[in-house]
């Protein structure tokens, strides 16, 4: 889970360049997505609650992310470092245990 | 190894084949159009003789074929194409990508007139139309600059990761033959080592994206390494050309090539092989007690500004020779020279001949009409008109 490559995301430290002369000289990838983070351009961000979800694994089967994975106690969560605020899980959850709620930055 | 010329009566597109031969392109994709079709044409046949040992990819147009040449040079291979005018418009949005993800492609385009009216003949304002894309170019005057061009292109495309064209004139140099001298294979490997390539997408341990989303946080920055690049490559291009100049006996180390210009009153300036014809004009000229030289660009990507502040600073006057014409303004090289010397101390007067387009021919006749119309400009101290269509029929 939330691995590329065999890394884990616990172990990337996010790129920040600060001079011109940290850039690569092309412009090519200095990392995967573990340490190029994709989910900040979200304006609704979902939010799970437990009590309503049933387990059924149908907003992880449908998240384009993928940004939902399963807990080791079988709930799922949102990768928000990724998630990119569709609403499709939320779309798409039976029991409306997702919802879609305005993000302040 | 001494170097001894190999002697070949070629073609300007034979002579850029052969160059591609001698550089052990590894990679070719092209899409054939006339006037530049012979070039790969000879490639191929290379090829089918089992002379070379070359990936030749056919594609379904201009615009694939310059995509195939990115993602061949994005894995490190040494990758070649030509085309010419429609052709390299159809492949101008992939000509950015070559140049932004810094590949060094090394092209030929044979200028060709831009249609309508429909024409094959010589016109530089194909290769000028791209004067933003990225690219290096070189303007070559006859089929031995083809051949050197090519060659040069390559050492000095890998050094900065910059692409170049290599220009050459439709018909008056693509299809005319005319003595070459080639290099020997052991000597070129000398002068033009294998590519190290700055990055490889055949590398799958280390997996990269290329070319992908850049945020206005970061895009600036490859822009002005670019930027750069280009700026590195003036340097590179003099060393590039001296070292050619040492080794073959044919000196590159000026990005303007001059004649005649310490005691000149005034100077034509161009590019291409219209020079040759203007060289053998003014050597006439000359004779004729015309203090006049000629200034011929050899690379107009990156400018050569500071060669031109130097020229310019020693005379009068300079007639600058379109084979190309900007709508809505004039010819290219002229408001490129102008823009180039107006913060400088040099302020000459200058005058611009639109000539040739469409292979209209300009001959040696032509040139001493416009060396006696130039003569008056620097008599009367003033530009009478700034551009003129020179050969319009009236």
């Amino acid at each position: 889970m939330n691995t590329l490559f065999g890394k884990t995301k616990e172990e990337a430290k996010p790129i920040v360049l600060k001079s011109v002369d940290e850039y690569p000289e092309a412009p090519i990838s200095l990392g995967t997505t573990l340490v190029n983070p994709t989910g900040d351009w979200r304006t609704f961000k979902p939010v799970v609650n437990e009590e309503k979800c049933v387990k059924c694994y149908i907003c992880w089967k449908y998240c384009p992310e993928p940004a939902i994975y399963i807990k080791p106690d079988g709930y799922v969560a949102i990768d928000y470092d990724y998630c990119k605020g569709c609403g499709i899980c939320a779309n798409e959850c039976p029991t409306k245990a997702i919802t879609m709620i305005k993000e302040e930055k | 190894m001494e170097y001894k010329p190999i002697r070949k009566v070629v073609s300007g597109n034979y002579a850029a084949a052969y160059a591609a031969l001698h550089a052990r392109v590894q990679v070719v994709a092209a899409y054939p159009i006339t006037p530049q079709t012979s070039i790969i044409e000879k490639i191929a046949e290379f090829i089918a003789n089992g002379e070379a040992d070359i990936q030749y990819i056919p594609v379904e147009s201009e615009h694939s074929a310059m995509a195939a040449c990115i993602g061949a040079s994005a894995t490190g291979a040494r990758t070649f194409t030509a085309t010419s005018a429609q052709g390299l418009a159809l492949m101008h949005e992939m000509l950015h990508w070559a140049a932004g993800a810094r590949l060094p492609i090394v092209m030929v385009d044979v200028n060709r007139a831009m249609a309508p009216p429909w024409s094959v003949w010589d016109d530089q304002t194909d290769s000028l139309s791209q004067r933003d894309t990225g690219w290096m170019q070189f303007y070559a005057e006859n089929n031995q600059e083809v051949y050197d061009g090519v060659l040069m292109a390559y050492k000095v495309a890998e050094t900065v990761n910059v692409p170049a064209m290599v220009v050459e004139s439709a018909f008056i140099l693509s299809h005319t033959y005319d003595v070459v001298e080639m290099i020997p294979q052991e000597l070129v490997d000398e002068f033009l080592p294998p590519r190290k390539p700055l990055y490889s997408l055949a590398n799958f341990d280390e997996p990269i994206a290329v070319g992908a989303l850049a945020t206005p946080n970061d895009y600036y920055e490859f822009r002005y390494k670019l930027a750069k690049a280009h700026e590195e490559a003036k340097k590179v291009i003099k060393e590039v050309g001296k070292e050619f100049g040492e080794r073959f006996g044919r000196d590159y180390s000026q990005m303007i090539e001059t004649g005649y210009i310490d005691d000149a009153d005034f100077v034509f300036m161009g590019m291409g092989s219209l020079m040759g014809t203007v060289k053998e004009a003014v050597d006439l000229l000359r004779k004729e007690g015309y203090k006049v030289g000629y200034a011929k660009v050899r690379w107009f990507r990156p400018f050569p500004k500071e060669e031109l502040v130097e020229i310019a600073e020693s005379v009068k006057g300079i007639a600058v020779l379109d084979r190309n014409f900007s709508f809505g303004q004039e010819g290219i090289l002229f408001t490129e020279s102008k823009g180039a010397l107006y913060n400088s101390s040099a302020h000459p007067l200058m005058k611009n001949y639109i000539v040739g387009l469409g292979g209209r021919d300009v001959t040696v006749k032509d040139i001493k009409a416009i060396a006696d119309d130039m003569k008056k400009v620097i008599e009367s101290g003033k530009v009478d008109k700034e551009v003129v269509w020179y050969h319009l029929k009236r």
